[in-house]
């Protein structure tokens, strides 16, 4: 019997102490038979650090939430075999359920295989696909794409677009010279799954892209990944270094007649650089504004060439489906949504990280079946689907299966995957004020729709939350919405007012107690609108909040009733988490 | 016209290399900033009028490439850079609160740089951890499920260290 040790070392169990945990182990397992090895995030990320026991490649033990003390404990247990001193480590059976009810495809290696060694990737089945594509037999580009329509397979960057079509327009497209585009961008914050798929499993991707490449007719594919992932960066630069040396990226792959160049090209920071237009702009070394469709990128693209962009996600499914066949992706998900998809589960969720289920389940099935429902006991308000160019989508709405169709009629998209629950301490109007921030932040000022819609939106949204606010502002934002949606020039601004608009229509009520005469936040998050008072019942004049206040606001003798006095108070909340005796209320 | 004096302090021999590299490289010129950035810690005025002579374009169109990118900037930096996420999970979880607390601690606004050249800070959407937010990165080092407490901390434990060398 041997045992292996895999310690979880993706960005996010990097940052929960992964490297340490890995460091001690290597100390404590030196001169030992036991092999010590790195895997990516297998996305149960409120776990972390995972460290995984294998007993002849069979999974033995999962370890969670491992410090670098437990070490010690773990290297005896792998070098004994005898497990039973880190019972206590190991998973609950209820987290463990976590993944159960999950269906992994374009995840299917994440947190299982060495990102680090072509070896491992290719010991699960790494390019078995492209060597299908290529060798014996063989398929030709047409019945690649062929096989891709059969699967159903659409853009997981957010639009949903049928990809085959893409790749299709793209090869008919006349010219020899053309260009594959990955789309790593992902600025959607609150979303993780490309960085993930990245930094756990960079064959899978390149591998999905080789096949794309060869079915357009590309000689050369770029990754545009964003800067703010540089182990994701540096992982898959590794990864074509290693495909390069085996002859499965260059000339001649796998000795056939078919030759491919890779890139990774680096972002800098812009969240429009995600739509495609402007990405091959910036891709290019200019300012990333986007261009006015058509031509689309499948006719003029990168420096004017037929170019095909698709997402990491949807790269990720290619080898699966070549391998099982398109009718087996097509099997899973609804009529028109096929196959899976991952989500990014964050915000106040009691089980937050990377799931993948199949299209046709329901929203409440992800959140409180494999989530674990909300955190802290508190309450569902809504969860927002698809960042800044999506909606929130209310408690009463859960049963909403995952479908782009479906999730479109409730106003949000299915979009990349970020999926941000909210609970009722979280307050919709400060939420659409915070992605309208960002939008107007974001927007890259070629359109006057955008550029200044967003800006006038922002700044009655800002008007609300302070506390000045007009009822007839909530009428005056929606027509700036819809006027937004309907003149801007690039995907930015024509769904920038979506949060705005689906917060307005599920939770209009909320808004308007903010405009109402008495200003009042019902979520009690928009500080300018709370109103604090002492409850002269309650208080034992300790004076504790007294001595908090900053202002100076509250006066009261010792062991006498306090009072706050309205016109200085700055509503800053400090009497609020000072009082031990529940005396002060916020209103 | 441009001072000459304020133009003529960064080494761009240091530059020289990246230049041979990619300067004859069609759409280079964000790469060509990146590896700048890296060099001189930021984009300082006489490196930017440099690569624009030696790529065969206008400072305008250098500046203007440079100031489209949230990536670059025109100050130094302190020596600890902290970028403190307030993407969508890190805000619904409490970032405003931890970017209140550093701002008070180190007495500095978003973008800005401690009186000793210590620390900058910058406020990011989003820096891919979000189910550990709230979330900061100080150089290289990221640090999740942050409170106002712990972010102080482990700013003081930098800034110890600082004082012990
Ligand atoms: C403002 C904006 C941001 C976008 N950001 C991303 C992104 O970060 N990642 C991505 O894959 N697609 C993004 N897209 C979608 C792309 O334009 C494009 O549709 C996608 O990359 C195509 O790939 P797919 O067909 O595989 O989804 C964005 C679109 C817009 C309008
Ligand atoms: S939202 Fe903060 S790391 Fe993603």
């Amino acid at each position: 019997m041997s045992i292996r040790i895999a310690v979880g070392q993706g960005s996010c169990g990097i940052a929960a102490g992964a490297a340490k945990v890995f460091a001690a182990l290597e100390q404590q397992l030196a001169g030992s038979a036991v092999s010590l090895g790195t895997v990516g995030c297998i996305g149960m990320c409120w776990l972390e650090p995972i460290v995984d026991l294998y007993e002849d490649n069979r999974l033995a033990a999962r370890l969670v939430r491992i410090c670098p003390d437990d070490a010690a404990r773990i290297a005896e247990a792998a070098r004994t075999g005898d497990l039973s001193g880190i019972a206590g480590l190991t998973i609950s059976a209820e987290d463990s359920r976590f993944l159960e009810q999950q269906t992994r495809i374009a995840l299917r290696n994440c947190g299982i295989i060495d990102p680090n060694s072509l070896e491992s990737a290719r010991a699960a089945g790494g390019y078995a696909a492209l060597e299908a594509v290529l060798t014996g037999k063989g398929m030709t580009p047409e019945e690649v794409i062929a096989c891709i329509k059969v699967s159903g397979l659409a853009g997981r960057g957010g639009a949903g677009f049928p990809t085959w079509f893409k790749w299709n327009a793209a090869r008919q497209s006349p010219g020899d010279e053309k260009y594959l585009i990955c789309n790593a961008d992902e600025g959607d914050p609150g979303a993780f799954m490309d960085r993930a798929v990245i930094e756990s499993d960079p064959h899978t991707l390149i591998e999905g892209m080789l096949i794309g490449a060869y079915a357009i007719g590309a000689k050369e594919a770029v990754v545009y990944v964003r800067a703010e992932y540089p182990l994701a960066i540096r992982r898959l630069s590794h990864a074509i270094d290693e495909a390069k040396a085996a002859g499965l990226i260059g000339q001649h792959i796998l000795g056939t007649d078919f030759s491919c160049e890779f890139r990774i090209k680096a972002g800098a920071g812009a969240f429009v650089c995600g739509e495609e237009t402007a990405l091959i702009e910036s891709l290019e070394g200019q300012r990333g504004m986007p261009r006015l469709k058509p031509p689309f990128p499948a006719a003029a693209g990168y420096w004017q060439k037929p170019s095909n962009i698709n997402n990491v996600e949807t790269f990720a499914n290619v080898a699966w489906i070549i391998q099982h066949g398109g009718e087996a992706f097509a099997a899973m998900g609804t009529e028109g949504s096929k196959g899976t998809k991952v989500f990014a589960l964050t915000g106040k969720i009691q089980r937050s990280g990377l799931v993948e289920i199949p299209m046709g389940m329901t929203l409440r099935e992800v959140i409180f079946g494999i989530g674990g429902g909300v955190r802290d006991g508190r309450q569902f308000k809504a969860v927002q689907l698809g960042g800044p160019s999506g909606g929130c989508v209310p408690a009463e709405l859960l049963d909403t299966v995952i479908d782009y169709k479906e999730l479109s009629a409730t106003g949000a998209i299915m979009g990349s995957g970020g999926m941000v629950v909210m609970d009722d301490t979280t307050c919709m109007v400060s939420m659409a004020k915070f992605f309208l921030d960002f939008t107007a932040k974001e927007s890259c000022g070629k359109c006057v729709h955008c550029r200044i819609g967003t800006k006038r939106m922002q700044e009655i949204l800002d008007r609300i939350v302070s506390g000045d606010g007009k009822p007839e502002d909530l009428d005056l934002l929606e027509e700036l919405c819809l006027a937004v949606r309907d003149g801007a020039l690039c995907g930015l601004g024509q769904t920038a007012p979506n949060p705005v608009l689906t917060a307005l229509r599920y939770f209009r009520p909320e808004f308007e107690a903010h405009t109402a005469v008495e200003k009042r936040c019902p979520a009690h998050a928009c500080a300018a609108l709370l109103q604090y008072e002492i409850d002269a019942e309650k208080c034992r004049g300790c004076t504790a909040c007294a001595r908090k206040c900053p202002v100076g606001a509250i006066a009261g003798n010792v062991r006498q009733p306090h009072t706050i006095d309205k016109n200085q108070c700055i509503r800053c909340g400090a009497c609020f988490a000072a009082c031990r005796f529940d005396a002060v209320s916020r209103l | 016209m441009e001072n000459q004096s304020a133009r003529a302090k960064s080494d761009l021999s240091l530059l020289a290399p990246v230049l041979a590299e990619y300067a004859p490289q069609k759409g280079s010129l964000i790469t060509i900033l990146q590896h700048a950035q890296d060099i001189y810690g930021y984009l300082p005025a006489d490196v930017l009028f440099h690569i624009a002579e030696q790529t065969g374009t206008t400072p305008a169109k250098v500046m203007g490439v440079a100031t489209f990118y949230t990536q670059f900037r025109f100050q130094p930096v302190g020596k600890y850079l902290i970028q403190l996420c307030d993407g969508t999970a890190c805000h619904v979880n409490g970032s405003a609160q931890i970017a209140e607390a550093i701002r008070q601690h180190l007495h500095i606004e978003n973008g800005g740089t401690t009186a000793d050249g210590l620390f900058s800070l910058n406020i990011v959407a989003c820096l891919g951890c979000c189910s550990l937010s709230p979330v900061m990165t100080v150089n290289d080092d990221s640090y999740g499920a942050l409170t106002p407490e712990k972010a102080v901390a482990i700013l003081d434990g930098l800034r110890a260290k600082e004082a012990a060398v």
